[in-house]
């Protein structure tokens, strides 16, 4: 009987290990494809003789990483703290303060939650044109904060309902009012729930494609994943220097993602879990 | 309005005090303002939302389903069609395949994911928690985490003339086989999924490991006990105890499949033909190059209504009660 749960574990093992060979696989096709000389046709796997590294100064200039990544900072920093900020604010409306009528207000949210992008894509095209903020930055910003509400309030009032009512009883027989309460209590006890959701919504937004090509023409003006879009389409039979771009584009998440890698595993666990 | 510990609604003047103080004592002024109008003064906490929710996500919602009833050009008057464009949709071939097309990826994207995750979840049990563990955990998590952009590119050339899956077929022979995956009839559709198979595994197959891992061993050997072999043992213990893990990674992954879009727009734009095109890519296509504005949001609405209506079930079946 031990025999087989041992057989049996070590099947598992070379199940995960292939597991995560396939994962890397693609990876480093694309890095052996970028290494080879410019101009040449790659084949799948195959390490260059002579790897030539400056492919990826090349498409550094070619891809404006500089501009790029600019442009995704500023999208990321105009979405996720007001995001934030005002998903936590609400869901310490509906999950702490139980607001008369919240559960009517958490319905409405809850219709958002798989609500797919493509479905109302094209009536905000026409309503950013209105507002005449087609190929800025704001027309990628202000939907994405939108869209972002029933999975971002849901998210922390799911944290605020466990806190014990007991702790605001406290804090306002000291005298404090609903908003010192609010910051000097609660937001200091939901940093966990609130780290999580600020890493998953700066992946979202990072990656986010369909509104950056919808919205705005201008690669420099988009996401990362945005313009990785403008530079396949300029770029595409160039695959040494697509495959170099590719890879320079996927790096800053990567950097992110390896530095938070804990945090990140944890909020995309309980991020699916909850969504 | 009472909390689970039971305490009296606040404001109505026998809230018991915390730290044990006389409930008797008269509450203080600002307690009782605080009673009757906080319940109402709450919304401000949530309007911001409630805001940015009904100005980008509900208004355009309602006038997805109003053009759905237009046909539009985006540009010049549009013209009342009724549920015409409807019809379209439920009667075109094109747009019928292209639906289809999303239901077939469901194979690819959750179907298999969640049957091999099943099978490395029973088989390891527990991924261990030295270096090893998180290093397999890291990298089973990277295609979740770069852009699905980057993930279409990178597959679009392993599966190219000249790709990885080529070579490696010549490699052990299969010549005969060899062929640009994405650009053949036949395989195109498969080899999407394929894509979509490989962003999934990792997270379905880390999903189910940890929800592995809270199952208590004893169930386990109680099934040996009983005599129970490997499969009645996945069936009896695994299976009901994973149920509420398998759900999400089907919600997730079958949502995925229906909206997708990137994966699909950078590997092969929906082709050859329409073989790989998917709901998501037609709407862009419709409501952006064809100027068939009108077809694109009943498109829209019953993708919409597609993805409500395979989720809801599997969250039902699955939420339901906990075995």
């Amino acid at each position: 009987m031990n025999l087989t749960s041992r057989s049996e574990r070590v099947s598992g093992r070379i199940f995960l290990i292939a597991l995560v060979v396939v994962t890397l696989l693609p990876f480093l096709s694309m890095l052996s494809a970028a290494l080879q000389p410019r101009g040449t046709v790659p084949t799948g796997l195959a390490w260059p003789s002579d790897p030539q590294w400056g492919n990826f100064v090349d498409a550094f200039t070619a891809a404006n990483m500089g501009a790029l990544l600019k442009s995704s900072m500023l999208i990321v920093a105009g979405v996720v703290p007001i995001a934030v900020l005002i998903a936590t604010m609400a869901g310490f409306g509906l999950g702490h303060l139980r607001v008369a009528g919240g559960h009517l207000a958490f319905g409405l949210l809850l219709l958002g939650l798989t609500l797919p992008f493509e479905a109302v894509v094209t009536p905000l095209y026409y309503q950013m044109r209105d507002l005449g903020l087609l190929n800025t930055r704001w027309a990628i910003i202000l939907p994405l904060i939108g869209l972002y509400m029933p999975f971002a309030v849901f998210w922390m009032r799911a944290h605020f309902t466990n806190v014990p009512r007991e702790l605001s009883e406290a804090a306002r027989v000291d005298g404090s009012n609903t908003w010192q309460l609010f910051w000097r209590v609660h937001v200091p006890l939901a940093r966990p729930a609130i780290a999580s959701l600020t890493i998953l919504l700066f992946l979202w937004t990072w990656n986010q494609f369909l509104l950056a090509i919808v919205m705005v023409d201008d690669a420099t003006k988009r996401t990362m994943a945005g313009a990785l879009g403008a530079f396949q389409g300029q770029w595409g039979t160039d695959l040494v220097l697509l495959c170099a771009g590719s890879l320079l584009i996927l790096t800053p998440t990567l950097i992110v993602f390896v530095i938070f890698q804990r945090q990140f595993i944890k909020a995309l666990l309980q991020g699916s879990v909850k969504g | 309005m009472t909390s689970a510990l039971g305490s009296v609604p606040a404001g109505s003047g026998t809230a018991p005090r915390p730290g044990g103080a006389d409930p008797q004592l008269p509450v203080r002024p600002h307690r009782k303002r605080w009673g009757r109008t906080a319940r109402w003064v709450g919304w401000l906490w949530v309007l911001p939302a409630l805001i940015m929710y009904g100005v980008f996500v509900l208004r355009p919602l309602v006038l997805t389903v109003q053009y759905s009833l237009y046909r539009w050009n985006g540009i010049g008057t549009a013209q009342w069609v009724g549920f015409d464009n409807y019809l379209t949709v439920f009667t075109d071939r094109d747009l019928l395949k292209i639906i289809t097309n999303a239901f077939v990826l469901i194979i690819f994207f959750s179907f298999i994911p969640v049957a091999l995750g099943l099978l490395v979840a029973s088989l390891v049990r527990r991924i261990t928690t030295g270096p090893g563990g998180t290093l397999v955990r890291t990298v089973l998590f990277l295609p979740q985490v770069i852009p699905l952009v980057a993930a279409g590119i990178a597959w679009s050339w392993v599966l190219s003339s000249n790709g990885l899956v080529n070579q490696l077929l010549r490699t052990v022979g299969l010549e005969r086989v060899t062929r640009p995956w994405l650009g053949e009839f036949s395989t195109a559709l498969p080899s999407v999924g394929v894509i979509g198979t490989w962003i999934m595994l990792g997270l379905c197959t880390i999903l189910l490991v940890t929800g592995m891992s809270k199952i208590d061993p004893s169930l386990y050997e109680a099934a040996r006990m009983d005599g129970a072999g490997p499969i009645r043992e996945f069936f009896a213990v695994t299976l009901p105890s994973l149920r509420q893990e398998i759900g999400v990674c089907l919600t997730v992954t079958v949502i995925a499949a229906l909206a997708s879009f990137d994966i699909v727009y950078t590997s092969t734009s929906g082709g050859p033909g329409i073989q790989t095109t998917v709901p998501g890519l037609e709407i862009y296509r419709l409501a952006f190059s064809q100027r068939q504005v009108g077809l694109a949001s009943a498109l829209g609405v019953v993708l919409m209504l597609l993805v409500l209506v395979c989720v809801l079930p599997i969250q039902r079946l699955t939420r339901g009660e906990k075995a």
